[in-house]
């Protein structure tokens, strides 16, 4: 029987879901704003990773504490939405629990959900306080972490703990209902069981009770889903498409510029025919910039993961060059990435850019270029790197922050020849003698001289 | 004991070639171990290695360039092309098809970013070669006892780790010594940079609170406790910046520096 209550519930859902795919456009439009690059290779392999570290959290174990905490939370977040699954459908049907048919098998569902949400709560608690108390320092400090930053993942952790508490608040007084009405109770309430009188037994009140903790949960989804994209908390859906994404082959290879290569080969050999550019709309050859000044000259995939990007800090904390007290964060790298993308192309409903300068933080030495580089990334970031690859090893959803700092590192040599006087040096030294350092060539074979090994007889 | 030493011709590919001959191996030398006096010293030790266990083997010699991976790292795409280009051309026509390096940049260069621009060859690094050698029993670390309670622990490179995974045998290498192997705690792929990757070789850090390899160099230090100790590398980079950080904590007495091949060429009587 459909009533009203049903019908503001679907207008409800529609606008809901309807306004998270604008803003999911928003984005995609954002991320094709980077250049093409075929990542359809290897999908088996690709699988695989997705199912290992996306789904089966592999790099979260790296560090114990926050792995199991966390997977509480994303656990919850997985089984939870079955339930959801469910409340869509009453609110459509009018239906109350359609799924309790499932019997034994709804029993255990509703079992584990609730003690599920208990342990997410927990997890968020100590999240928090993780945060705000004993404030972790990958939490806690680092240019990066402006006063946005911070707000998202407070907010981020009070909301879910709020969705948890109304959940419970739909499941004891339903609870509660069904007692007084001496009914059957549909599915195990561990949880709830144990606070089953916490609202007291007055039917009326119990039923409004009910129906807000519902309708509260429900909004609440909605509208967290919405935010979504505008928050680090994106993760929990960019997580799948970037790992699925990530690098296949070493770590250590770097990519290879093929314009260059074809460069080289005509300058080598007068004969050689290099492939004709690509053409543009209108008919004029795409002169590609060499290296990435802003954000279109990064690859979708390098967008990809400043969308992916949670800001957990295990990049910036183990990176070589931060440790030692160095400008550089490899985590500043990606957010400043999907702040300069948001700011040049599509912004999702909440956005709140803050500039380094604007906020005094000094060392950060940005110009007014709207442009990735030196807008918002400083040459000083980009020559602390040491190509290490710890930030890579460390993402547990597989961003590539060394692939972003090369690529910008290459603009300044190519493009403007700004490199650091003695690597200039270096440069120079390959380019005439075969060497970083400044020896001659004829004496590269002297180590050979005077080398002894002992007869064997 | 002076007649019992013979002296070593290292044998070019110009040589091989001209008499028809082909090396099972290219020993690929790399720019430190070519110039940097304490790194000769690994090409040294790993020749010795060669020359003991019978391999046929060959150098470039002068012909040998710099495989330009400072270049790239620093961001000059175009230079590191053209020495690529160019040394896969020597390699090329040489018919080269293993090569072996003591060298992480090297080795990871023409392993993985040769092939792209027309050079494809079997890549190992010496760290896999000795571990080959020794499970083969063709080096057979007879002197190993010497190394007996000794603490050595073993730096990962970052090109050799995290760049190419290859963890375990550098390690395995040590293994073979009779020696006390610890690790430091940010070790393997947790490992912490010597502070010299990505060009940073060729210049000054960027202003910060401390210098890289004192950092990891204070950790070393405090793996391997008091008394005598071993900081083994498998980098010439590692090399330069845990010996520099050694002497900068002016422990250079107690703690010494060594690469994997000098330990093995010792443990096996080649070197002193």
């Amino acid at each position: 029987m459909i009533q009203l209550e049903n019908i503001i519930f679907l207008i409800v859902a529609a606008l809901g879901i309807g306004l998270f795919v604008w803003q999911i456009r928003k984005i995609r439009k954002n991320v094709l704003m980077g250049r093409d690059v075929d990542l359809s290779d290897n999908p088996s392999e690709r699988i695989n990773k997705t199912l290992l570290v996306a789904f089966g959290q592999q790099k979260m174990f790296k560090r114990m504490l926050p792995a199991v905490l966390h997977l509480f939370v994303y656990v919850g977040f997985l089984v939870i939405n079955i339930e959801v699954i469910e409340i869509l459908i009453d609110g459509v049907f009018g239906t109350h629990r359609v799924l309790a048919f499932l019997g034994p098998l709804y029993s255990a569902l509703m079992f584990i959900n609730e003690i599920l949400a208990a342990l997410v709560i927990v997890a968020c608690v100590i999240f928090l306080w993780r945060r705000n108390v004993t404030k972790l320092p990958r939490l806690a400090t680092g240019v990066e972490m402006r006063a946005w930053p911070k707000l998202d993942a407070n907010f981020i952790l009070i909301t879910e703990i709020v969705l948890m508490l109304a959940l419970f608040t739909f499941n004891i007084a339903g609870l509660k209902l069904v007692q007084l009405d001496g009914g059957e109770v549909a599915g195990s309430y561990p949880i709830s069981q144990m606070f089953v009188n916490f609202f007291g037994d007055n039917p009326n009140s119990l039923h409004i009770i009910e129906r807000a903790g519902w309708w509260f949960h429900i909004i609440g989804i909605l509208a967290f889903m919405n935010y979504l994209p505008s928050s680090k908390h994106f993760h929990i859906i960019m997580a799948f498409p970037n790992v699925y994404y990530s690098k296949l082959w070493p770590k250590g290879k770097f990519t290879t510029n093929p314009a260059i290569t074809h460069e080289i080969k005509a300058m080598l050999d007068p004969s050689y025919q290099p492939p004709a550019p690509e053409m543009d709309a209108e008919g004029n050859p795409i002169v590609q910039r060499f290296g990435a000044k802003d954000v279109e000259d990064l690859t979708w995939k390098q967008l990809m993961d400043a969308y992916t990007c949670t800001e957990c800090g295990r990049c910036t904390s183990v990176c070589p060059a931060n440790i030692t007290g160095k400008l550089l964060s490899p985590r500043k790298i990606v957010m400043d990435t999907r702040d300069r993308m948001e700011e040049k192309g599509e912004s999702p409903a909440i956005f709140a850019p803050n500039h380094y300068k604007e906020l005094g933080v000094e060392r950060v030495q940005t110009t007014d270029e709207k442009t990735l580089l030196r807008g918002y990334i400083t040459p000083e970031e980009l020559w602390a790197c040491t190509t290490c690859n710890a930030c890579v090893e460390s993402c547990p959803v597989n961003i590539d922050q060394l692939s972003t700092i090369m690529d910008l590192r290459r603009y300044l040599v190519l493009e403007e020849s700004a490199a650091p006087a003695s690597v200039n040096a270096m440069f120079t030294n390959i380019e005439n003698n075969g060497a970083p350092w400044a020896f001659s060539p004829s004496d590269r074979f002297n180590w050979s001289e005077d080398l002894y090994v002992p007869s064997k007889n | 004991m002076e007649e019992n030493k013979r002296l070593v011709k290292v044998p070019t590919m110009a040589e091989m070639a001209a008499n028809g001959e082909e090396p099972e191996v290219l020993f690929w030398v790399g720019c430190a171990g070519s110039f940097d006096d304490r790194y000769k010293r690994v090409t040294r030790a790993f020749v010795q290695i060669l020359e003991h266990v019978g391999v046929k083997y060959a150098v470039l010699g002068t012909e040998e360039s710099c495989t330009g991976e400072p270049a790239k790292r620093a961001g000059n795409e175009f230079l590191f092309q053209m020495q690529a280009i160019t040394n896969i051309e020597v390699l090329n026509a040489y018919n080269i098809k293993k090569i072996v390096t003591a060298c992480p940049h090297c080795f990871n260069t023409i392993k993985n970013e040769y092939p792209d621009l027309g050079g494809n060859y079997e890549v190992i690094h010496h760290s896999t070669f000795l571990q080959q050698l020794i499970n083969e029993g063709k080096v057979k670390v007879q002197g190993g006892e010497a190394f007996k309670g000794k603490r050595i622990t073993f730096h990962d490179s970052c090109y050799l780790g995290r760049a190419n995974d290859i963890y375990e045998a550098p390690r395995d290498v040590l293994a073979a010594l009779d020696a006390d192997l610890v690790e430091m705690k940010r070790s393997r792929a947790n490992g912490l940079c010597c502070g010299a990757g990505g060009a940073q070789m060729f210049k000054e850090p960027e202003p910060g609170k401390k210098d890289i390899n004192i950092e990891r160099t204070e950790e070393a230090l405090a793996t391997l406790g008091t008394g005598n100790g071993v900081i083994a590398t498998a980098c010439p980079f590692c090399m330069v910046m845990m010996s520099d950080g050694v002497k900068n904590k002016e422990q250079e007495e107690s703690v010494k520096v060594f690469d994997i091949a000098e330990l093995i060429a010792q443990a096996e009587g080649l070197s002193k």
